[in-house]
């Protein structure tokens, strides 16, 4: 088969690759219809995620035809069209128990603080991903969903991940009716978050970037007030400004590992790899709250250190929340909200590339060429 | 504002929001919205099994020293191997997760794995291409240019050391080739 495979920091190529194999009893093999270039795939690609191997191929955003099952699958067949969560899990251990399907504690021998995700290092399990022709699944009978008819595959595989992590990150806002949020990064999670803030009956949702196109989607898809922060000297006092010196009632840092603001920051953690992430959209979400708000972490972090100012947070009573979005937790009722017209995912894409032209793909959403916001790839067997 | 008690107004009253934001306030009612209530005990559809069934183990696996044993299911891509693979097995035999170390020593093995395979490829018939795998090309196609000038970006700063990182060790390593090769000549 064909497939995207990592080959060291900012290169990437298509290789000819065995197709995957069935490897435990309720594992699946999926033929990949569409898949999509995530914000934090680029810390893989820039070489920031600790054991990211040399012949990886990435891609935890999918959605696909089951090809084949293993020989305990009961809920799947060959031929259905399913959506895959980009959270591995068991859905049978303490923390699947309890609802926390990201931090599943049977998948990832590689390490204890984070899950497992589909083409994500080996810090994360060392999958192979959906950015290939197919694709192993495991735990079929768990993370799977067929694709409701009415859904296509373009709405499906934007909530395998980035629609259902921004209304994830809205939600740990705790949001009541009146609240200001303030979403930093107009990226495709960002969108969403803003979007999402709304349904959960915000005052007012401000979002912040640095691109000016992505500012303008924000407007038009998200409905929010933007502020370029560029054209600001210090964001941080003009979100003062806005708000009666009062601040946000809720942060949501929409950015991650590779935020820009700070020069310094971003070459020490994104260039040099100094730090886990550089925390400028962090730490700008920790000063613009107010005193007692709520401060929502959806971006991705490294696993090693950063530069947190953990002072603020304390000194002014933050609640700080976050974790990798258990996706299929979202499902149901985001079906709810596309179907009565309130979100339409696939409005955020922008590119649809082949496969064969993905190292095109990748530098096109990295560099922010061609007013790019989430692209997709189409493999050659969809 | 913030120095008396009131709160602030946003400027738009709910039935205003209503009728600008499609589906306002729909989860109003945190009881609607799917996280809630967090860490609620409950069986996961599709889930017939206590533990799952144990994926066979064809090659020793590395694992984190914070797991009591291996994973019952877990990936199979790209084992470790040649002097990377050294590098990544001690990290997990040695150092716990919690530790810089661990994560420093993954980082160092990522950087000697993409070396050792650039140097496998070139006995291949498909050598590592550092420029077309980049898919710098696009550059050309979709508006390098004019995506960046004039657009009050704040990324463009740092982009200019994206090439040093990527051509800079192959410029090195070519330059350090062309010295060994002189000095066997003049052997």
């Amino acid at each position: 088969m064909r497939a995207m495979v990592y080959r060291g920091p900012y290169k990437i190529r298509v290789e000819e690759k065995d197709v995957p194999r069935i490897e435990h009893p309720n594992d699946a093999v999926v033929r990949v219809t569409r898949a999509a270039i995530c914000g934090s795939d680029l810390h893989l690609y820039h070489g920031m995620m600790p054991d990211t191997r040399v012949g990886t191929t990435f891609g935890h955003e999918f959605v696909g035809v089951v090809e084949e099952v293993g020989p305990s699958v009961r809920t799947l067949s060959p031929g259905d069209r399913v959506m895959v969560p980009f959270n591995i899990y068991c859905g049978s251990c303490w923390f699947c128990a309890r609802g926390l399907y990201s931090n599943c504690h049977n998948v990832n021998p590689n390490a204890t603080a984070v899950g497992a995700i589909y083409g994500y290092s080996h810090t994360c399990g060392g999958y192979d991903g959906g950015q290939a022709e197919f694709v192993r699944v495991p735990f079929a009978d768990v993370g799977p969903t067929v694709v409701p008819e009415w859904m296509d595959d373009e709405d499906a595989v934007l909530l395998t991940d980035a629609l259902a992590t921004g209304y994830f990150g809205a939600q740990l806002g705790d949001i009541v009716e009146g609240d200001v949020v303030v979403v930093f990064g107009a990226g495709p999670v960002g969108l969403y978050a803003a979007k999402s803030a709304w349904l959960m009956g915000a005052g007012r949702v401000i979002v912040i970037d640095h691109l000016e196109y992505r500012l303008e989607k924000a407007r038009t898809f998200a409905h929010a007030e933007t502020y370029n922060f560029v054209e600001h000297d210090d964001i941080v006092v003009h979100l003062k400004r806005i708000t009666d010196h009062l601040g946000a009632d809720v942060a949501i840092d929409a950015a991650g590992a590779e935020a820009d603001g700070s020069f310094m920051q971003h070459v020490t953690a994104a260039k040099l790899k100094l730090q886990g992430g550089s925390p400028i959209a962090l730490n700008w979400a920790i000063d613009a709250v107010r005193k007692g708000g709520t401060v929502s972490v959806i971006g991705a972090y490294g696993p090693m250190f950063s530069a947190v100012k953990f002072g603020d947070a304390l000194n002014k009573g933050l609640t700080l929340r976050m974790n990798q979005c258990p996706v299929k937790r979202q499902w149901p009722r985001l079906f709810e909200h596309i179907r009565n017209g309130y979100l339409k995912p696939s409005d955020i894409v922008t590119h649809r590339i082949p496969l064969e032209h993905i190292n095109e793909a990748y530098h096109i959403f990295s560099a922010k060429l061609d007013g790019c916001i989430k692209p997709l790839i189409v493999p050659n067997a969809a | 504002m913030a120095y008396t008690r009131q709160r602030p107004s946003t400027g738009e009253s709910p039935d205003e929001l209503r009728a600008r934001i499609p589906g306002w306030g729909a989860d109003l009612d945190p009881a609607d919205r799917p996280s809630v209530p967090k860490l609620q005990l409950h069986d996961v559809p599709g889930v017939d099994w206590d533990f799952p069934e144990r994926q066979p183990e064809h090659q020793p696996r590395e694992r984190s020293i914070e797991h009591a044993f291996l994973t019952p299911v877990f990936g199979t891509t790209c084992p470790p191997r040649g002097l990377s693979g050294a590098v990544r097995r001690l990290a997990y035999r040695r150092y716990s997760e919690g530790r810089a170390a661990h994560w420093l020593l993954l980082l160092a093995a990522d950087r000697v794995d993409a070396w050792e395979n650039h140097l496998r490829s070139f006995a291949t018939l498909r050598p590592d291409n550092p420029i077309t795998e980049t898919g710098v090309r696009s550059e050309l196609t979709r508006g390098g240019w004019s995506s960046r000038f004039g657009r009050k970006r704040a990324d463009t700063a740092h982009q200019l050391l994206d090439p040093v990182i990527v051509a800079g060790p192959w410029v090195a390593v070519a330059a350090a080739a062309l010295v060994a090769a002189k000095r066997a000549r003049r052997r």
